[in-house]
């Protein structure tokens, strides 16, 4: 009954999407506001039905309604309500529905902000959000519907994937999909903005908030993500630089330098191309982020398989490629600056590096990435360069943007004089150079010169941030005679932009150190443990004190019990086991396929400021296989038998007679499982202590904290609004004067 | 100095980086780069000694454990045919039959058995399986 609904629901919302884009053009080519204003509702018209549309696809997941065919292979009775909420966005179908569900939302969020403002730019920029939003809404339709259904609907569904049983699934997703949603915002307006040649700085202030707020989404994302493979996986890293990492990376690093650059354009009137490139960079990255995912065109272990999504796709990006380009071309005359760069030394040139230097990074991991094809392309055969090539790269680049995010706070604008260089670098380059020395001493990391720099330069940031939030709260005080934390929240609260970025520095510094400590002085160990066999581990004694075994309704578990010591000193104890879900392939036998499903690991893990002890059991059930075999002879026989016995009668005396048959299969499958205990045998285990890491996940808060302050709105003064819509209203009509209705 | 011929020099310092890099890049992608295969190129062009990228998924009723080494088969995505992989290391929790993996792999003198290369194993991540793609 409401599979039929959605999909009428998604037609409608293709219909209102393609009438919204035509609207807005043509209200704004032929200066007819109520066309504009149409085009616009339009957009909320979207957001409406495909808020409807979600809704009946999360109800389909709630209800277990196995009709759907999304449900049917994505959930399950038992999976649990939390899961089946997030349950719709671990499928292509899904996924999509929430693209254009978030896309709707956010458009009707920033035109509804925007409607007395950019009153030229805003219904090119509607068609253009629109255009997307019919671009995702045509694919959900026509080629991953997610209201396609069954007339035999089965009994039970597939389930969720053990892994994605994490809370991070309930926002890992969503969070990226924002992100990429998100980043269509300033692509329309910089779109909107080409077209109409309104090119000052108005439209980069009406969507810098959006660009800041897609930045931190899916900067929160990419970390979440890092963190689930940590904690979740069972191979003891963070980041494999896959291509969908890679994907979500690269508009990261691009709204990273966009956001940084147009307070150079604020300020004084430059690099109005470079702005407008990034812009537009960003959001064909975004798009080109969920083609990586959605078309399966190279071999990563994230993208969706034997999808049909991949010629669409590329035909969008060749629209927005060419289209970009195009615009800024036809645009270049009024796209020059109002100002040259006065010096090498100042602000506005490091911000220039940074960019640069952030571009690189985008450059190498696109090249990188996209190496395969472009083999193929040239040479006939796909040649991978794999994880090992990025390190070269990135790593220097890394150094020099953490450098950078040091001296960028406290260097002046325009020309650096020889008293501002000894007032405000002093304290942070002797912190830094303290640091190096200390290490050198220390000894260790005059091994690893990367690392080192990176602590040094690290601490450089951390000193120049503290330096700047400290002045800023003494000055302060020196006038209001606040107390210190009052005087610090005040400061950080009138200019939250400026102090949330320099948070931001911060936490990219404590993650960058985090990054470089874990990646250079990470021991790890792959061995073969007998029960009370010890293993040594950068100094640990990791003792295999017993073997655990658990089988309960959802999956049977194979663990450890493992005694952590150092110097004698016991440290902790840590658990760890990997779990087997039942298999639904019947070829395994009655038994076997309670042994042979899908696997999740318990990962032990004792995390620490200083160092986390990380270990997974790998354990081999070989040694069961003879008991494995011979329960799956008696059951299969047992089974067969009963079945024959019981066929003409009906299901419920069917179960009946098939229930003691299950508690014996129950019974027979602990005692199975528990011979892992009262016959231990030798067990894998990849033991890891790793320095640091905490540091990654503490960074990635502060940067989000950072990104907060910067995003937060604060009350602007009444006398302030009526000033600016006064201004607004003198310098920007509706509509072109000379088509200005009667 | 003359305004625009500061512009010049910084142009041409940031092109000469760029080009750098670039360069760089290129030198580093066809030199330090496997080719990457199914189970059938790989069968067709493997040498002994080289490493190769091995793309496809995983046999079912193909795995099975020989001490600390995984036995497995990877099959050509389009055609019925697997080879097999001897792989120690880590196994990442998705490994299972039917899903899509990668190795890292190389063929051993006078064995039909392709070895991993340790810790090279990757597999589909779980929010991207899509059961058809495994058949």
């Amino acid at each position: 009954m409401m599979a039929p609904v959605g999909r009428t629901l998604l037609i409608l919302g293709l219909l209102v999407a393609a009438y919204g884009v035509v609207a807005s053009i043509y209200g704004a080519r032929a200066g007819k506001r109520e066309w504009v204003d149409s085009g616009r509702r339009s957009v909320y018209a979207l957001a409406g039905l495909m808020t409807i549309a979600w809704v009946i696809v999360e109800a389909a997941f709630l209800r277990s309604d196995f009709s759907f065919n999304v449900v049917a292979s994505h959930s399950s009775t038992t999976t649990p309500t939390f899961y089946k909420l997030a349950a719709p966005w671990s499928s292509q179908e899904g996924s999509l529905l929430l693209w254009v569900w978030l896309m709707s939302l956010w458009s009707s969020l920033v035109l509804s902000l925007t409607r007395r403002r950019v009153r030229e730019i805003a219904p090119y920029a509607t068609a253009v959000l629109l255009g997307f939003a019919a671009f995702f809404t045509s694919l959900a339709a026509f080629f991953a519907n997610p209201f396609a259904t069954t007339s035999t609907p089965p009994a039970e569904g597939s389930g969720l994937d053990p892994l994605l049983l994490h809370p991070s699934m309930m926002i890992h997703p969503p969070m990226l999909y924002s992100g990429y949603t998100l980043l269509a915002i300033p692509f329309a307006f910089g779109v909107g903005a080409l077209i109409t040649g309104r090119l000052n700085v108005e439209w980069i202030s009406v969507t810098r908030r959006f660009a800041l707020a897609a930045w931190l989404f899916l900067g929160i994302g990419i970390v979440l993500g890092a963190r689930w493979s940590y904690t979740e996986l069972g191979w003891g890293g963070y980041w494999a630089w896959d291509p969908v990492e890679n994907a979500a990376l690269m508009p990261w690093l691009c709204t990273t330098a966009f956001i940084h650059s147009i307070m150079i354009q604020e300020k004084r009137g430059m690099l109005k191309v470079w702005n407008v490139s990034l812009v537009l960079a960003s959001g064909t990255l975004a798009i080109l982020g969920t083609f990586l995912v959605r078309s399966g065109v190279l071999d990563s272990i994230h993208a969706f398989g034997a999808s049909t999504l991949g010629v669409p796709f590329v035909l969008l990006l060749t629209v927005m490629i060419v289209a970009a380009i195009g615009l800024v071309l036809w645009r270049r005359n009024q796209l020059r600056a109002e100002a040259q760069l006065d010096s090498l030394l100042s602000r506005e040139a490091v911000f220039l590096l940074q960019n640069m230097v952030l571009l690189a990074m985008v450059f190498v991991i696109f090249w990188i990435t996209f190496f395969p094809l472009i083999s193929e392309a040239l040479t006939g055969t796909k040649v991978s360069v794999g994880p090992p090539a990025f390190r070269p790269f990135i790593v220097p680049l890394a150094l020099v943007l953490v450098a950078l995010a040091g001296i960028g706070p406290i260097i002046a604008w325009r020309r650096v004089t020889a008293a501002n260089l000894r007032r405000s670098f002093t304290l942070p380059v002797l912190a830094g150079v303290a640091t190096a020395v200390v290490l050198l001493l220390a000894g260790g990391a005059g091994a690893r010169p990367f690392a080192l720099a990176m602590f040094a330069l690290g601490t450089f940031v951390l000193a120049s941030v503290v330096q700047e939030l400290w002045r800023g709260a003494a000055a302060r005080r020196a006038m209001t005679r606040e107390s210190p934390p009052l005087a610090l929240l005040r400061v950080v609260r009138r200019n939250h932009r400026r102090y949330g970025g320099y948070i931001v520095h911060a936490g990219l510094a404590v993650l960058l150190i985090g990054v470089a400590a874990s990646s250079s002085f990470q021991h790890s160990r792959d061995v073969l443990l007998k029960p009370g066999q010890s293993a040594r581990v950068d100094g640990y004694l990791i003792r295999y004190v017993r073997p655990t075994a658990a089988a309960t309704a959802q999956k049977i578990s194979f663990g450890a019990v493992l005694a952590v010591s150092r110097g004698g000193r016991h440290v902790t104890t840590l658990r760890t086991a990997r779990g087997f879900y039942p298999s639904q392939d019947p070829t395994q036998g009655p038994i076997g396929r309670f042994f042979d499903g899908e696997a999740d690991s318990d990962v032990g893990l004792r995390a620490g400021l200083t160092k986390d002890i990380w270990m997974v059991a790998n354990p081999d059930l070989t040694p069961l296989k003879g008991l494995i075999d011979q329960g799956n002879r008696v059951f299969s026989a047992e089974l067969t038998q009963t079945m024959t016995r019981v066929a003409k009668n009906s299901l419920a005396q069917q179960q009946a007679a098939l229930a003691p048959l299950w508690q014996l299969r129950d019974q027979a499958i602990t005692e199975i499982a528990a011979r892992y205990v009262t016959h231990p045998w030798p067990v894998e285990f990849l033991l890891i202590v790793d320095p640091l890491v905490t540091w990654i996940w503490l960074g990635a808060i502060i940067i989000a904290g950072g990104g907060l302050i910067a995003l937060w709105p604060v009350p602007v003064p009444l006398w302030r609004r009526v000033r600016a819509e006064r201004r607004a209203r003198a310098t920007a009509s509706p509509v072109s004067p000379a088509r200005e209705p009667a | 100095m003359d305004p625009s011929r500061k512009r010049a020099i910084r142009l041409v310092v940031a092109l000469t980086a760029a080009l750098l890099l670039a360069a760089a890049l290129v030198y580093i992608s066809f030199n330090a780069g496997r080719r990457e295969v199914t189970a059938s190129q790989l069968l067709r062009v493997a040498k002994p000694g080289q490493s190769y990228i091995l793309a496809g998924t995983v046999l079912t009723g193909s795995v099975r454990r020989d001490g600390a080494a995984l036995l497995f088969r990877i099959r050509d995505p389009k055609l019925h045919l697997s080879v097999p992989v001897r792989y120690t290391g880590a196994v990442p929790d998705p490994f299972a039959a039917g899903r899509a993996v990668m190795v890292t792999v190389q063929e051993q003198p006078a064995s039909s058995t392709f070895v991993g290369e340790q810790n090279s194993l990757t597999t589909k991540c779980p929010s991207k399986y899509q059961a058809q793609a495994a058949t």
